[in-house]
């Protein structure tokens, strides 16, 4: 009897002792569909922090949520159950955070965001599991707000889709913008043609134009607008002018000002290697999906070194000091989890044949989120 | 609101309805002679826009890159006329909308294999590019107004193709009775691939020609295969009038209700409000035309069948 619980105990204690080491890591992320490029990039940022580690302590499963909800949830489900992950990560779209955060987080997971950040886990819904590595969705339209503010413009045209995050985005540009709005729509959620709100602006006497159009939306509304004679100044969030977006515009996005908190001209060591290390392993230029992808695995090596990963008080401890080098330079954590960071303007430059951006002025300096005082933790 | 503006939109509707003709028309003649409901409709405008796409980059003519997208497409769809789609003539229309969802995915996925998951540039070609200065002080860009163009010419070249020709003739033989026009002698084969390859390029064509002003990205054809099945229904299936009509019904009510609703719903609401219920009713505009259509004319204006 007291052999066999001794060995038992031994037995416990070896299995113990191995999974202290290891962190099973489940990415769910847009592989497939048109949202891909996002996660592609998401993934690649991850993954080349991984293997660049070159650690045997961690293991990552990757799985494509092809940008559906109810998709991304049964892939949770699956990982949580049968893949036994310690750590959840890569869902590049608000609404599917949604669909997974609250339950992952509940069942005691860590959940930490490459990108999507929605207000509701950030502010009443935060929760200690929880880490936003990207930003507060809000972050990049304040600070388009806010450099608005800065070059003085008086009447700005502002227009989102008509979805949440398109809602936010207007909510949050106004939160800094101290002029007048020439006008304000709302668009329709994968709205291709812009001619009608072209001629809108056009009309509306307004100096300049804040845009929130992702993807698809934004490359179809530069050209448009480029073509259309109308030349006031644009400015938006950095999601539509992105690495892989830009080459797809041309020279509608040049001279465009875009927000960012990352950018590849950004001077600190940790993004000139990551830079080049990204050019070498994958062939292109990393977008800031793969910054964040990055960033995001470098946080989770440095907690790992830190605290076992069972042990929630510890390891999301680990996970708040921020210990690692940022590709954005500084880089800490507000008390709900979302990080401190500069929000920079960049501009849209061709660099020989290729579209690229350059940061031109700093919009916010160490900013938070409108959300850390709604956050009971 | 000046009267200006409100001609620019009425010419913004009139060319996003053009648009959407290319894509409805082939897709009720398909419908109406085949019987086909074809939902890999949207995936031959993607064809159209990524041949276009392409050649464009590769010998720097917008051109030729037309050519590129009228005969991608065309071979698309023969392609998957002759060796999915022909097996489904038969069977009804649960099974053929499996299959053509299938197609969807095969598409998606073998573009994004073959071009990569960024999206291609396509520009406007130098020569239309820019503004043009309308009577009345309006700037419209010159190459909208090109597509309208040449949405009209394809629109008079169906009308012809359809009315006046030998082709046009078995197309409308096989819309009405397609056994006896096979017992006539009539290829039916033949003329079933052809029709197919011919709507499929000018879905293609439509892909192209926006593609130019738009993203050409893996999924951009399924936002406009869902309006191009609303036209159809509001015209009449299997009628090139309707959709005609109905396309051009349904690119004016888009475009004119997302710039009016919100200017409406102002005048007795406040601003924010009003932005917000312009915006969502002017997404429903069209769906409330259907309906209203419907009720009607269940048959869709133009439509034979009851």
């Amino acid at each position: 009897m007291n052999i066999k619980s001794l060995a038992l105990s031994t037995a416990l204690a070896a299995l113990a002792t191995a999974s202290v080491a290891d962190v099973k890591v489940g990415m769910i992320t847009t592989l497939s569909g048109g949202g891909a490029s996002l996660g592609i990039d998401t993934r690649d940022g991850f993954m080349l922090a991984i293997n660049a580690a070159g650690r045997d302590d961690i293991e990552v499963v990757i799985e494509d949520d092809q940008r559906k909800p109810d998709v991304a949830v049964q892939l949770a489900d699956k990982m949580i159950q049968s893949e036994k992950v310690d750590v959840l990560t890569g869902i590049v779209w608000s609404n599917l955070a949604m669909a997974v955060v609250p339950s992952a987080t509940a069942q005691g997971l860590f959940y930490l965001s490459t990108n999507a950040a929605p207000a509701q886990l950030a502010g009443r819904g935060c929760n200690a599991n929880y880490f936003s590595v990207s930003y507060q969705n809000d972050n990049l339209h304040e600070g388009a707000g806010a450099y608005a503010t800065q070059e003085g413009f008086k009447n700005t045209f502002i227009m989102a889709p008509n979805y949440p995050a398109g809602k936010d985005s207007l909510t949050g540009f106004k939160r800094f913008y101290e002029g007048e709005l020439s006008g304000e729509i709302y668009t329709k959620l994968g709205q291709t043609d812009y001619a009608a709100e072209i001629a809108q602006i056009r009309a509306s006497g307004a100096d300049s134009v804040f845009f929130f159009l992702p993807g698809g939306m934004g490359i179809s509304f530069l050209k448009q607008y480029a073509d259309s004679g109308v030349d006031l100044p644009l400015v938006g969030p950095a999601f539509s002018f992105d690495q892989g977006i830009l080459q797809a515009v041309g020279d509608a996005a040049l001279g465009v000002k875009n927000s960012s908190t990352w950018s590849k001209d950004l001077d600190n060591a940790a993004n000139a290697a990551f830079v080049s290390a990204f050019e070498e392993a994958y062939g292109r230029l990393p977008s800031i999906y793969a910054a964040q992808g990055y960033d995001t695995a470098n946080l989770l090596l440095s907690a790992m070194d830190k605290a076992d990963v069972n042990d929630d008080a510890a390891f999301g401890a680990a996970l708040k000091e921020a210990d690692f080098a940022s590709v954005r330079g500084s880089f800490n954590f507000a008390t709900n989890n979302h990080p401190i960071q500069n929000v920079y303007v960049r501009e849209v430059i061709k660099e020989g044949d290729v579209f690229t951006n350059k940061i031109v002025s700093t919009a916010m300096e160490n900013r938070d989120n409108a959300y850390v005082a709604d956050c009971k933790m | 609101m000046t009267l200006s503006l409100v001609f620019e939109q009425i010419l913004n509707g009139l060319q996003s309805g053009i648009m959407l003709f290319l894509m409805a028309a082939g897709l009720t003649l398909i419908f109406g002679v085949m019987g086909l409901i074809n939902l890999a409709h949207g995936s031959l405008y993607m064809v159209g826009a990524f041949c276009a796409a392409a050649m464009a980059g590769w010998t720097g003519s917008f051109a030729l890159g037309l050519v590129a997208a009228l005969a991608g497409a065309a071979a698309a769809g023969a392609l998957i006329e002759l060796v999915v789609i022909r097996r489904l003539y038969a069977r009804d229309h649960l099974d053929q909308v499996l299959a053509t969802f299938a197609l969807i995915l095969i598409f998606s996925e073998g573009t994004r294999w073959v071009f990569g998951s960024f999206p291609l540039y396509l520009d406007v070609p130098e020569a239309l590019s820019g503004p043009v200065s309308l009577p009345g002080g309006i700037s419209y860009p010159l190459y909208r107004l090109a597509i309208i163009g040449v949405g009209l010419a394809v629109a008079a070249g169906l009308f012809w193709l359809i009315g006046q020709t030998r082709v046009g003739v078995r197309i409308r033989a096989g819309e009405n009775d397609r056994e006896m026009i096979a017992a006539l002698g009539v290829d039916i084969d033949r003329l079933y691939t052809f029709v197919f390859a011919l709507g499929a390029a000018l879905a293609g064509l439509a892909g192209a020609l926006v593609g130019a002003i738009q993203s050409v990205q893996v999924g951009m054809g399924e936002p406009v295969l869902i309006l191009a099945f609303v036209v159809i229904v509001i015209g009449g299936i299997g009628s090139i009038k309707g959709a005609l009509v109905g396309a051009l019904l349904v690119g004016l009510t888009e475009t004119l209700g997302s710039v009016f609703l919100p200017v409406f719903f102002k005048l007795f609401m406040a601003p924010a409000a009003a932005t917000q219920a312009g915006a969502s009713l002017s997404s429903m505009a069209i769906y409330i035309l259907m309906a209203g259509v419907l009720v009607w004319k269940p048959s869709g204006l133009f439509g034979s069948r009851g």
